[in-house]
């Protein structure tokens, strides 16, 4: 509406940009602060084309001998190739969960916000109710569930809870309302189509872009998560790459062998996938984090 | 796009009425109650696989942990004769809450949260403030090297500071050292200085843009009215800007002190390669983990996690109260 207008204005000069010197400052300020977040990632990125002995002698923030072919080779051979598996892994846990996640949550985001039923303000209090509940309260008893129900140490500790995620339906009942006018499936339910089939072919897809946000942000969390599978997962073959990067490090100072430069490279590794993603799907993340974190 | 058609039956506006379908659907009168109980069932079967799976691993665990923790597991002998299940009552949880290790860790994290997330928020406000007051077309060019730090899965980011801090591999102690400062990262004085470095530099980027977004939702006939009446930036800044987004910012500190008080990862990784100064009880979160998993007290550990549940729970609610009667 009046945005055209607003972002018109915003082009002119205001009154401080006119004065240079207040200009020089925020340039300043800006490029120290970009500094600051992209630095540390530059040593990633150095540290990782570096041997291991290079990796202590020479200057952290710039190149010595590039090896980052041998570091790669090593990283992806070690231990018999188990880098590769770990990622294999993530990626497994990662798309299964959020599919599961993403399918659970339109389902029931669309049938609170379009059905009024009995127990829909009850589902609504059990959702909201939880967002009270710490993660930490969860872990130890979630560990005497999973050792009684078989799950414990299996993929699936690792693939369904997650699927159930009350702040996902949240969001999905949120977009369902403003993005599924009811007025079509009114037209649809005439036109003699059942009430699942409506879901299926109509509202699932103009809830698209909610999908979208749910799948990504949980793809993200569970690629990043540790906890879990540091307390649900034992054998080393199941463990996503973040735990086993941290088992490298935990190993690479308490024993002879010196796993640093692997545990560089694999971080590195393991951070262009997500890096790649968030750039790529801007538009979904911050649309729900900004939900999550202002509303 | 179609405004007019999503407000005419918002299902949220209309009080709920069982069994009934929504309001605006004029063919209504040739469908008998049988239908509209058929229809009103097939519209809640569509949460039915959230409702199961939320039960099994929501409500489930959180039965379980009430039982588990009035109950003592003592293994007999040397391990071998299995072990003995007593009722105890809230034995464990009482001695959870009175016991001084637990809370000397919960006084760690809740003076570091209290410390770090608001000096986050604050910056973060200082530097929006500033990239708004100077020009629109700047930020945007920063963007994504600001965000970059957000991207980083957490345990990667950790890793890499402890690699940045680390008196041997790290260029920041060749860095205090030319200044004649031998300064040492991983000692137990600055861990939490070191920890709250690594929380800033994931967040601030993030946070400023954040605000930044919401210092450009406010309307900009406000800031030409007040320069006519004499207004100067600093004093548009401070009354008219910060207040627009002081909602927003003082939740969102709210909200992450509550969930810094659980903080695990980064302490435990710290340990990794200095158990010395991070103890295996530096954290709330951290004496569990380790009462579950390495002592193998798991009645106890889930009293400890009840207790730390009350207290962010309790704090957590609060923070909602005072939400929904700030906001409209």
């Amino acid at each position: 509406m009046s945005r055209a207008a607003v972002r018109r204005s915003a082009d002119e000069p205001t009154a401080a940009e006119a004065r240079g010197a207040s200009r020089w400052f925020v340039l300043a300020v800006l490029v120290a602060l970009a500094a600051y977040a992209v630095g540390p990632l530059w040593w990633l990125v150095v540290a990782a084309t570096k041997s291991n002995g290079q990796l202590y002698t020479t200057n952290g923030l710039w190149f010595a001998d590039f090896r980052l072919s041998e570091n790669l080779a090593t990283l992806f051979t070690y231990q018999d190739g188990i880098f590769g598996l770990w990622l294999w892994n993530t990626v497994v846990y990662s798309t299964l969960g959020s599919l599961g996640l993403t399918a659970v949550s339109l389902a029931a985001g669309y049938g609170i916000a379009k059905y009024q039923y009995r127990g829909r303000a009850l589902t609504m209090g059990l959702i909201i109710g939880s967002f009270l509940i710490p993660g930490s309260l969860m872990i130890v008893p979630s560990f005497v569930l999973f050792s009684r129900i078989g799950i414990y140490d299996t993929i699936w500790a690792m693939i369904l809870p997650g699927m159930f995620g009350s702040f996902s339906v949240y969001l999905a009942k949120v977009y369902a309302e403003g993005a599924v006018p009811s007025e079509l499936i009114e037209a649809a339910r005439i036109d003699g189509a059942g009430e699942y089939r409506i879901f299926a072919s109509i509202a699932a897809r103009l809830m698209g872009t909610a999908g979208a946000t749910i799948f990504l942000l949980h793809f993200v969390a569970s690629w990043n998560t540790f906890m879990w599978p540091l307390v649900f997962l034992k054998g080393a073959e199941k463990w996503p790459v973040m735990l086993g990067l941290y088992s490298w490090l935990q190993r690479g100072t308490d024993s002879t062998v010196d796993l640093t430069s692997l545990v560089v490279t694999g971080s590195l590794i393991s951070t262009i996938p997500m890096v790649a993603l968030m750039i790529a799907m801007q538009r979904y993340w911050r649309s729900g984090v900004t939900i999550g974190s202002l509303k | 796009m179609s405004a007019s058609t999503t407000t005419v039956d918002e299902p949220g506006l209309a009080p709920p009425t069982p069994g009934r379908p929504p309001a605006a659907s004029p063919p209504v009168r040739r469908r008998g109650p049988r239908w509209r109980t058929l229809q009103a069932l097939k519209g809640a079967s569509f949460s039915l696989p959230f409702l199961a799976g939320f039960t099994l691993f929501v409500l489930v665990p959180i039965v379980m942990a009430l039982r588990e923790s009035v109950y003592s597991t003592k293994t007999s002998g040397l391990g071998f004769g299995g072990s003995t299940v007593t009722f105890v009552g809230a034995d464990n949880l009482l001695r959870a809450g009175a016991d001084t290790v637990f809370w000397a860790g919960m006084g760690r994290v809740g003076l570091y949260a209290v410390v770090v997330v608001p000096l986050t928020q604050v910056v973060s406000l200082g530097m929006a403030l500033v990239l708004d007051a100077a020009s629109r077309r700047v930020g945007a060019r920063f963007r994504i090297a600001l965000l970059l730090p957000y991207m980083v899965p957490g345990i990667v980011a950790t890793m890499i500071w402890i690699y940045l801090y680390s008196p041997v591999v790290g260029p920041l102690h060749e860095f205090f050292e030319l200044f004649g400062l031998d300064v040492n990262f991983y000692s137990s004085s600055l861990a939490w200085v070191s920890i709250g470095n690594l929380a800033v530099w994931g967040s601030i980027g993030f946070n400023m843009l954040i605000l930044y977004g919401a210092l450009q939702a406010v309307p900009h006939e406000i800031f030409e009215a007040a320069r006519l009446d004499g207004a100067s930036e600093a004093r548009i800044a401070w009354s008219i800007k910060v207040p627009f987004v002081r909602g927003p910012l003082v939740l969102t500190s709210l909200l992450s002190i509550i969930g810094t008080l659980q903080i695990f990862n980064e302490p435990l990784l710290f340990r990794a390669v200095t158990p010395e100064s991070i103890t295996k009880d530096f954290t709330p979160a951290m004496m569990i983990f380790n009462q579950a998993f390495q002592v193998g007290n798991v009645n106890y550990a889930t009293a400890l996690s009840i207790v730390l549940a009350l207290v962010v729970g309790a704090g957590s609610a609060v923070i909602y109260r005072f939400l929904n009667r700030s906001e409209p």
